[in-house]
């Protein structure tokens, strides 16, 4: 009607519009953490998600909650979502049977730029549920051990009931990945290291001109990563962190995924950390 | 009625004032909803209009710091008021709208978008900052790669009917965000408004079908003479001036700086200014079921990065003091937005200012933190 700046939306789906999907699996992982298998009901769902991309999933009468996508991208139609029953949406999806429908909406956000891994040495550093979103490069790796160098796995965990994944680790390791695992209080059950996981980084003798860092955990672990990774002659553009915030949309509308300049849940959640170096881990900001 | 033939798209034509219920009877005709200035709880108030008897004639907001009164004048002109405390965004992108319904369906559920049965709107007097507004909202909700269909399906269809601003309050600075006070383009229709007469011009094949059947003369360059004077005159009556060229680096480069302490102690953190701001974007959802959980309407609500739960993640919040918060809004208004979109998310309409009950100014306090120094 009138000549404004605005394009004319192409054939506008409502991306707020979430899709049935049905639980296909429930693992328990922790205390309180479970791993969820989602498949849409409707076949014609569009199919596919790169490793760090995220679900919003949604219980009607609850919310919606973003989780990352961990299972393998290889086969996108089983989704797995690790999550921590936190809030109120969450607590509801724990309450959840096999067979149980739920919204589902996604995949969003941008992956971990797995192609520049290639012919690279990889080192994966998690801590806690942050293992999640680096599961599915993982599970690429190993489908692909040939076109990457090294592939370490540094995860931390508060104490070994924290840990995610643990009877995985043998067949990660099996297929030729590093494990280094440590937790920050043991216990009598525990046969691993003690401490907390950016100390892992003196056992790995890096060679800083072909290894890139992917890591995903609390800001204060990303912190002390990004400390030992740059002590060590990593490149700044060669370390991406996934990044956490509060989402309403995951698709830039809501405004409160917003660090600085960017929105995380379209630029992000994984960045380089060069590109958000001005903004990461300012006090409160 | 005999009248003129249509006039073509980017010309001027000039009428005298009482025609212009004409015009709004054609778009009325057209199956528009007429939304324009009335007023209203003391105040300039957006509203459904049918009449330009309607309108504030001969009324002046007269807008201070933390103040804002509404004053009698002698002129009977319809276009005085500066923008009060709405803005068109409460049409385009209301503070509460539903997005979908969902109901159980045996074991399941189906999703289905809320239908917005919403008249096409025609938004009668428009200034200058707020069509700058709108098209920075069309920036979030339109243009990027996904788009919202809820804002699009509303904003495709409006009419819009500019108006050159006669007035300032001394809260405008337009000026200094490069947004005012004349219209320049994204009108259907923009007038001018003389003593005796509206000069008109003509944006879009849509404007100039809304004089249809409407006695109209062409402007003469004496008529276009004054109606340029008109905002001329309104340029010099700016009082406010902000600097806008180190922006976003000078606000990135002070975010620790000890300025924002002081902010602290004054701001309520009650969310006034974002609420009356018009490109304020935040919003969140809520579910609503009926008792038995078998229906549940998701609504989309304004939010406010001012209100603490705003950036609530497991573990805690991430800006859980006020002056986190206050940095937040002027950081992203004045400076991030560049980043994002572009332009900055400021339309120096003032409103803000206005409307905050302890009158903090976001043009003094972008000063404040300049001269500050680096700390
Ligand atoms: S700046 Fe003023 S209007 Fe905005 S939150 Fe603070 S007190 Fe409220
Ligand atoms: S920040 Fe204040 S002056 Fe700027 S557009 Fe918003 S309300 Fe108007």
């Amino acid at each position: 009607m009138s000549q404004v700046t605005m394009v004319e939306p192409v054939t506008m789906m409502d991306p707020m519009l979430p899709r049935p999907a049905v639980v296909r699996a429930i693992r328990p992982e922790a205390y309180g953490i479970s791993t969820f298998s989602l498949e849409y009901t409707d076949p014609d769902a569009p199919l596919g998600f790169a490793a760090g991309q995220f679900n919003m999933i949604c219980l009607p009468g609850f919310g919606e909650v973003a989780i990352s996508i961990c299972s393998d991208p290889g086969t996108p139609r089983v989704m797995e979502h690790t999550i921590r029953y936190a809030g109120s949406v969450t607590r509801a999806i724990g309450r959840l049977k096999i067979g149980d429908v739920v919204g589902l909406r996604g995949p969003y956000g941008n992956p971990w730029p797995m192609q520049l891994a290639e012919g690279k040495d990889l080192m994966i550093v998690a801590g806690g549920i942050g293992l999640a979103p680096l599961r599915p490069v993982i599970l690429e790796t190993l489908h692909h051990r040939d076109r990457f160098g090294r592939v370490l796995v540094l995860y931390g965990g508060r104490t070994p009931q924290d840990l995610l994944y643990t009877g995985e680790f043998e067949n990660w390791q099996d297929g030729g990945i590093e494990m280094f695992v440590s937790v920050d209080r043991a216990d009598e059950t525990w046969k691993g290291q003690v401490g907390v996981i950016p100390m892992a980084f003196y056992r790995t003798r890096l060679d800083h001109r072909r290894t890139l860092v992917f890591s995903c955990g609390p800001e204060i672990m990303l912190r002390f990563v990004i400390y030992e990774a740059m002590a060590r002659r990593i490149p700044k553009e060669a370390i991406y962190v996934s990044m956490e915030r509060n989402m309403k949309c995951a698709i830039g509308f809501c405004g409160h995924c917003q660090l600085g300049p960017v929105f995380i849940c379209k630029q992000g959640p994984v960045f380089r950390f060069s590109a958000i170096e001005p903004f990461f881990g300012r006090e409160e900001f | 009625m005999a009248g003129s033939p249509t006039p073509r798209v980017s010309a001027t034509v000039i009428f005298p004032k009482p025609t212009l219920q004409q015009v709004l009877d054609n778009l009325r005709a057209s199956g528009f909803r007429l939304i324009g200035p009335t007023v209203r709880d003391g105040s300039v108030i957006l509203g459904t209009l049918e009449k330009i008897s309607e309108l504030p004639i001969g009324r002046l907001l007269d807008q201070k710091a933390g103040n804002s009164r509404l004053l009698p004048t002698h002129s009977a002109d319809y276009f005085a008021c500066t923008v009060g405390p709405d803005s068109w965004k409460r049409y385009l992108f209301p503070a509460r709208s539903d997005l979908l319904t969902a109901r159980r369906n045996g074991d399941g559920w189906i999703f289905t978008p809320a239908s917005d049965d919403s008249p096409p709107f025609a938004f009668i007097g428009v200034k200058s900052c707020d069509l700058h507004a709108i098209a920075l909202q069309d920036e979030v909700f339109v243009n990027g790669t996904i788009g919202d269909p809820h804002y699009a399906h509303r904003r495709q269809r409006v009419f819009m009917l500019a108006v050159n601003c006669s007035t300032a309050a001394s809260t405008c600075f337009c000026t200094s965000m490069s947004t005012g006070p004349h219209v320049r383009s994204g009108f259907d229709l923009a007038l001018t408004e003389l003593p005796d007469s509206f000069v008109m011009e003509i944006g879009s094949e849509a404007g100039s079908n809304a004089l249809a059947g409407i006695d109209w003369q062409p402007a003469s360059a004496f008529d276009l003479g004054r109606a340029a004077q008109v905002t001329q005159r309104t340029e010099r009556l700016i009082q406010r001036q902000v600097t806008t060229s180190d922006l976003p680096q000078l606000l990135y480069e002070r975010i620790d700086h000890p300025y924002w302490d002081t902010i602290a102690e004054r701001c309520l953190s009650c969310a006034n200014c974002t609420l009356v701001c018009p490109t304020c974007f935040c919003s969140t959802v809520e579910d609503h079921s009926d008792l038995n959980g078998n229906r549940t309407t998701r609504t989309r609500v304004w939010d406010s990065c001012f209100i603490l739960d705003f950036s609530h993640v497991h573990g805690g919040n991430s800006r859980p003091t006020i002056k986190s918060r206050f940095r937040q809004w002027m950081t992203h208004k004045l400076g991030a937005w560049i980043d994002q979109f572009g332009r900055s998310g400021c339309v120096g309409c003032g409103r803000c200012i206005a409307w905050c009950p302890v009158g903090i100014d976001i043009t003094e306090e972008l000063n404040r933190l300049r001269t500050a120094g680096a700390r």
